[in-house]
């Protein structure tokens, strides 16, 4: 069969299995609707927070970033890894022991307010709109390479199938599809890297290879193997930085603090029946999570190397398939500046001009074919890829639907609906988010990868801070919150926008802040909201006693509410 | 012993735990993969330089181990101190 075959099979099969799963898990109750009833066992809750957190852009765009990175990529590793401890240990236990349905509740019942309420009910839905446009997109990417489909009526089939399973089952629906699409995407992952990692160095595990030597019988290390060819075709060294050290340390910690700050993650931890299981299940996702994260590097330093020996210095006439097809999306772009008939692909060091430009983006999708694996694995990997967009678009819309339905309609404009209305309210909420994220996938905005940035500075700058501080001091009051949330998300806000949409051309290291790039300065946020939010707190008076006892009592796990049935 | 000093003293011992384990999270991440990624590439382990190791592998494994090592500790402090949940699982 062709590849286009093995892709159409694939993507069936696994579109029929998360229907299946979908129809078989829906939704009957708001508490199903929300946290899955509270009933998710620890181990499968990881998975799907695996599957939640790991988007097109893990699943897609990562190796190939970390590919024309080299070491500078590894901000993305720690920092979208690290943001787990700081979950399990600051905040899924706590929030767990507390109860309820989301982040804003508890924003807003810690800080009995409800203006605190709505500044994250607003940051949340921003945060999660940026997030799922980006999904959509990649869906449609995929359809349109894989199976040769418009890319619109790419995005339109994700959307129904999004729509089907988050309006029918909601976080139930969700959660065991995750579990179906975590499946999908890491045997997608990992099966061309086993290949390619035995295929370069002989070794089966990728994450060994990485570190060994190539199969060709030279005995030379791979990573020397790739720092040599870079530096002979005028690129830097792969396994050195370029990044300024304090740069690095900025982004890393604001995608560290900001993974811990995103709304359709913590949520997730709502889901697990006990505190001692939200503890466990960040262990088991992160678990599921470094499965893929290790693997990443190791493919991109294969595919770099790949990339590196098949295309340089060869004639254009004789380039292997994959490069016309890629050609044909405009992805690959190839221009003969001095006429020689060969490709000459350079760095900014080498004495000839760089002939060949390639989107990042390609990397894994066309890894497989680079490597020549066969048809079936190139099938698969299409079938992860959407498995990843979709499972994130999943849970993006569903914290879009309950902040509508909940915290803006329930326990805001209209608290005296029904369960039923609210349950109504909630599966139209989604379905118009639906529609919403499918339209920006069709017609993305210009700035959707810068604001990408906004979504984790936002997230580090707002929600971090209060939940944290709203565990770890008692004295931490309403008028410190809110004064520390509006600080952090102003600044990082003004800052991201100066640089990314006012002022792009100034988007360079000598004009920012301390070195600091946009990407980094949600971690200044965050400092800022955290220095603002105690003094504004020890100069106001405390909060009333019934918030401090609620503190004392989410430091505990016992008590924990048996179903959130019985207290929503 | 009253049910506010235990609770109490548990919270201190839970804070305990966290500030050694967080100490590690960012040694590992921030010291040996940022910081210090330099000085520690001039130590080699097989095809890795010990810096890119740790800032591209070796920080992952040890996030996952600190998670299950906190996972361990709280459930012995959550018996020690008699605040856990038993062994309902609904």
């Amino acid at each position: 069969m062709n590849v286009q075959a093995w892709t159409f099979v694939l993507v069936g099969l696994s579109f029929a299995l998360y229907i299946g799963v979908a129809i078989w898990s829906r939704a009957r109750s708001t508490g199903e609707f929300y946290i899955a009833g509270g009933r998710v066992p620890p181990v499968l809750n990881g998975m799907a927070t695996a599957a939640d957190w790991m988007s097109a852009a893990s699943f897609i765009s990562m190796a190939g970033l970390i590919s024309f990175m080299g070491r500078d990529g590894s901000v993305y590793l720690m920092g979208w890894t690290g943001g787990y401890v700081l979950l399990a240990l600051l905040l899924a236990p706590y929030l767990r022991k507390f109860g309820k349905f989301t982040v804003p509740d508890f924003v807003g019942d810690r800080y009995y307010s409800q203006t605190a309420r709505f500044v994250a009910v607003v940051c949340a839905i921003f945060v999660s709109f940026t997030y799922v446009a980006g999904q959509m997109r990649g869906v449609g990417i995929v359809f349109s390479r894989f199976l040769e489909i418009d890319i619109n009526l790419g995005v339109l089939i994700g959307m129904g199938i999004v729509f089907f399973y988050a309006v029918l089952g909601g976080m139930k629906g969700i959660t065991y599809t995750q579990v179906a699409q975590y499946c999908v995407l890491i045997f997608a992952y990992l099966v061309p890297a086993l290949f390619i990692s035995l295929l370069m160095t002989d070794h089966l595990i990728p994450q060994l290879g990485f570190g060994g030597t190539l199969a060709d019988g030279s005995g030379e290390y791979l990573l020397d193997k790739l720092d040599g060819l870079s530096r002979a075709l005028g690129f830097d060294a792969y396994t050195e930085g370029q990044k300024g050290t304090l740069d690095v340390f900025f982004i890393t910690a604001a995608l560290m603090v900001g993974t811990a700050g995103l709304p359709h993650v913590i949520v997730r931890f709502y889901t697990v029946p006990k505190v001692a299981a939200a503890r466990s299940s960040a262990g088991w996702a992160l678990v599921f999570i470094a499965l893929l994260y290790t693997c990443a590097p190791a493919v991109a330093a294969f595919a770099r190397t790949n990339l590196l020996t098949t295309l340089s210095n060869k004639p254009y006439a004789e380039v292997p398939s994959w490069f016309t097809n890629w050609e044909g999306t405009g992805l690959i772009t190839f221009e003969d500046k001095n006429g020689d008939g060969l490709i000459q692909y350079v760095g900014p060091a080498a004495p000839v001009e760089n002939e060949l430009v390639i989107d990042r983006d390609i990397m894994v999708l066309a890894n497989p074919e680079i490597a020549r694996l066969p048809n079936w694995v190139i099938g698969l990997v299409a079938a992860g890829g959407l498995a990843a967009a979709l499972s994130t678009a999943a849970g993006l819309l569903l914290v879009i639907s309950t902040s509508v339905a909940h915290d803006l309609l329930k326990k805001g404009i209209k608290p005296g609906i029904s369960e039923h209305t609210e349950l109504l309210t909630a599966r139209i909420a989604a379905g118009v988010a639906v529609c919403i994220a499918g339209y920006f996938g069709i017609n993305p905005p210009g700035f959707v990868a810068q604001v990408v940035a906004f979504a984790f500075g936002l997230a580090a700058a707002s929600f971090f801070p209060v939940i944290i501080l709203g565990i770890f001091t008692k004295r931490m009051n309403k008028y410190g919150a809110i004064s520390g949330m509006i600080a952090g998300i102003v600044f990082t806000a003004a800052y991201i926008s100066y640089f990314k949409l006012v002022h792009p051309e100034l988007n360079t290291a000598e004009h920012w802040l301390w070195g600091i790039s946009p990407e980094g300065i949600g971690t200044l946020g965050m400092l800022l909201n955290v220095g603002v939010a105690l003094i504004v707190s020890y100069a106001t008076p405390p909060p009333p006693l019934p918030i401090q006892e609620l503190v004392e009592e989410i430091r505990v796990p016992r008590g924990a509410g048996e179903s959130h049935e019985l207290s929503a | 012993m009253s049910e506010r000093d235990n609770r109490h003293r548990y919270w201190l011992k839970n804070l305990r735990y966290l500030s050694f384990l967080l100490v590690v999270w960012f040694a590992v991440s921030f010291g040996c993969g940022i910081l210090f990624v330099d000085q520690l590439d001039a130590i080699r382990i097989g095809g890795f330089k010990l810096g890119f190791w740790f800032a591209q592998q070796g920080s992952i494994y040890v996030f996952v181990a600190l998670i299950f090592i906190y996972v361990f500790l709280m459930n012995r402090l959550d018996k020690a101190f008699n605040v856990d949940e038993g062994d309902r699982l609904s």
